[in-house]
């Protein structure tokens, strides 16, 4: 694999988690507890797919031809796409979607902190405008965390619930195959592995100020990267790609 | 004191929250701003149902700013209620047991993308022919929740036409769905700015205190000169055998509107009437713990806050 194709598929790799945590998101729209934080996803769920469109549109300049950053979106199956298990879980309950954003947003923090410094400009330029953004989401995902797990009984229990159940689902976020490998030796992408203990301590920091337990599990899923997925990809994708594949091939 | 109220409103000063104003002129206002507020909030569905597979990531990124904005056009204007002293509380209630209506139009179905574009493009330009008249009605945080609303209009109603003039550049399917959403949004788009003059209930009232500034059909027959010629810009064929331009007026004539469909809807037979509703009823209900999750964190901070004090 030649060093534009293997970044080529890292950006696949970073579009996806945008793209399919940003389409979760948007579920939201209309459905949130009350206006302003419908207002909130909706703005949150725009960041993600914008964050998405800029590495596609990279990855579609790597690859020549006529690709687009929609080619990507809107034409590849299930097993093509490499988002984390993370990004593609039903949206559960509000508990639920806040955890995860929490959980993921704080790795991207420190995540883009790192890509800002690539040798690869690009992915630099990208992920110096997440930076931006993900340092709001954290704030915000803070702020809902201490809310719920130090709010009622049920919103305690509701938080502590999604905890457990995501936790398990993190561990993939900071593997490092041979591809990432390759690239972080070229300097290019980000070692996630190094951002495991400052990930763990600040969440850890959050879940203790807002009451909750920090999970003991040592239960760990993988297969995104590899695409292996949950059932709930396929049918996400169904209703994500319905247009270009009722009609193909249009322009809308 | 009456007298003074209407002295200052011919005189075009604006009626603040604090200064005195008729029981009944505060209840109109919150009657018209609450339903205001309603339609937009309720008006997130149709195109919102439209994000998740919308067909380009532009477009759907264009959609949530878009859908984001109406959300945020409902915030404006319930805080604009609630200067009048009703609770948003209140307000959502009203509108769950249908004591507050929304916009009628939101009871259609938005069965193709073509429909986002219809809607973007004639229900927004409705909005906006009768949004740009309110700017200058008379109660003040009414009239600047007006000013900021149409700053960010021309927006939502530009991406509509462009999903319809894409769509009208594309190939036969691509057209026809085009012309079906129009044949299909036409007419309720015209039942927007309500009955007939002669026939509205509140209208005379309204247009003496200034809360309204034009009249229902002065406003359809802008709209309807403005659409007329954008539809015909594009190619679409507006679905009426009565338009014909009127050289003397220098407006177009138009058919009748069909009003048993109107009241139809209204009284709630429209085709989404129950799930736009039920929608509502159930995002909020489904949010009560996170409300009250918040409400007593905030007490839990506060007093804490005491105590350390
Ligand atoms: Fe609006
Ligand atoms: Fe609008």
């Amino acid at each position: 694999m030649t060093v534009n194709e293997a970044v080529k598929t890292y950006c696949l790799r970073l579009g996806d988690d945008a793209l399919i945590l940003g389409h979760r998101l948007s579920e939201w729209t209309s459905r949130a507890p009350f206006l302003e934080e419908d207002i909130a996803l909706t703005n949150v769920a725009l960041d993600f797919v914008g964050r998405a469109r800029l590495f596609y549109q990279y990855a579609a300049e790597l690859s020549g031809g006529d690709a687009t950053e929609d080619t990507f979106a809107y034409t590849r199956d299930v097993r093509e796409f490499s988002n984390l298990l993370i990004c593609e879980l039903p949206r559960g309950d509000f508990a639920f979607t806040i955890v995860r954003q929490f959980l993921f947003d704080s790795l991207a923090l420190l995540f883009m902190e790192k890509l800002k410094h690539s040798d690869d400009s690009r992915l630099a330029g990208i992920a110096a405008k997440a930076e931006k953004e993900a340092t709001y989401h954290v704030r915000r995902g803070r702020e809902w965390m201490l809310r719920l797990g130090d709010g009622t009984n049920e919103s305690h229990s509701r938080a502590q619930k999604a905890v457990d159940e995501l936790w398990g689902y993190t561990n993939e976020m900071f593997e490092v195959d041979a591809l990432a490998a390759t690239l972080i030796e070229a300097g290019i992408a980000v070692d996630t592995e190094a951002l495991r203990a400052p990930w763990f301590e600040s969440v850890s920091e959050v879940l203790t100020e807002a009451t909750l337990t920090v999970p003991d599990t040592d239960w760990a899923v993988e297969g995104g990267r590899r695409g292996i997925h949950t059932d709930d990809l396929g049918f996400l994708l169904a209703e994500l790609q319905f247009m270009q594949r009722a009609y193909p091939g249009l322009r809308w | 004191m009456t007298r003074s109220f209407q002295t200052r409103i011919d005189a075009e000063q604006k009626i603040e929250p604090k200064d005195w104003m008729p029981e009944k002129y505060r209840q109109t206002l919150i009657r018209q701003i609450s339903q205001h507020a309603h339609s937009e909030v309720i008006g997130e569905q149709p195109e919102g149902n439209w994000i998740t597979r919308a067909p380009s990531l532009e477009r759907k990124a264009i959609l949530l700013a878009k859908v984001q904005d109406e959300a945020g056009h409902g915030l404006y204007l319930y805080a604009a209620a609630e200067t009048l002293g009703i609770t948003r509380e209140e307000l959502i209630d009203r509108l769950h047991t249908g004591a507050s209506k929304y916009a009628s139009i939101f009871n259609y179905p938005s069965l193709t993308w073509a429909d986002v574009g219809a809607i973007g493009w004639l229900v927004d330009s409705a909005a906006i022919v009768n949004q740009v008249s309110l700017q200058n009605t008379s109660y003040g945080p009414y009239a600047r929740a007006m000013v900021r609303i149409c700053k960010e209009e021309s927006f939502h109603q530009r991406q509509g036409y462009n999903i319809m003039m894409t769509l009208m550049q594309g190939n036969e399917q691509q057209r026809a769905m085009a012309q079906d959403a129009l044949d299909r949004w036409w007419w309720p788009s015209l039942m927007m700015f309500g009955p007939h003059d002669g026939e509205s209930a509140h209208s005379a009232q309204s247009m003496k205190w200034k809360i309204k500034r034009r009249s229902n059909d002065d406003l359809r027959q802008q709209y309807v000169d403005q659409a007329v010629q954008q539809a015909l810009a594009i190619g679409l064929k507006v679905p009426d055998p009565a338009l014909a331009w009127n050289e003397e007026r220098g407006h177009y004539d138009f058919g009748d509107i069909d009003w048993e469909e109107f009241e139809r809807v209204i009284k709630g037979n429209g085709p989404c009437n129950r799930q736009r509703l039920a929608h509502h009823v159930e995002a909020h209900a489904e949010g009560v713990w996170v409300r009250e999750a918040m409400a007593c964190y905030d007490k839990k901070r506060r007093s804490r806050r005491h105590d350390a004090a």
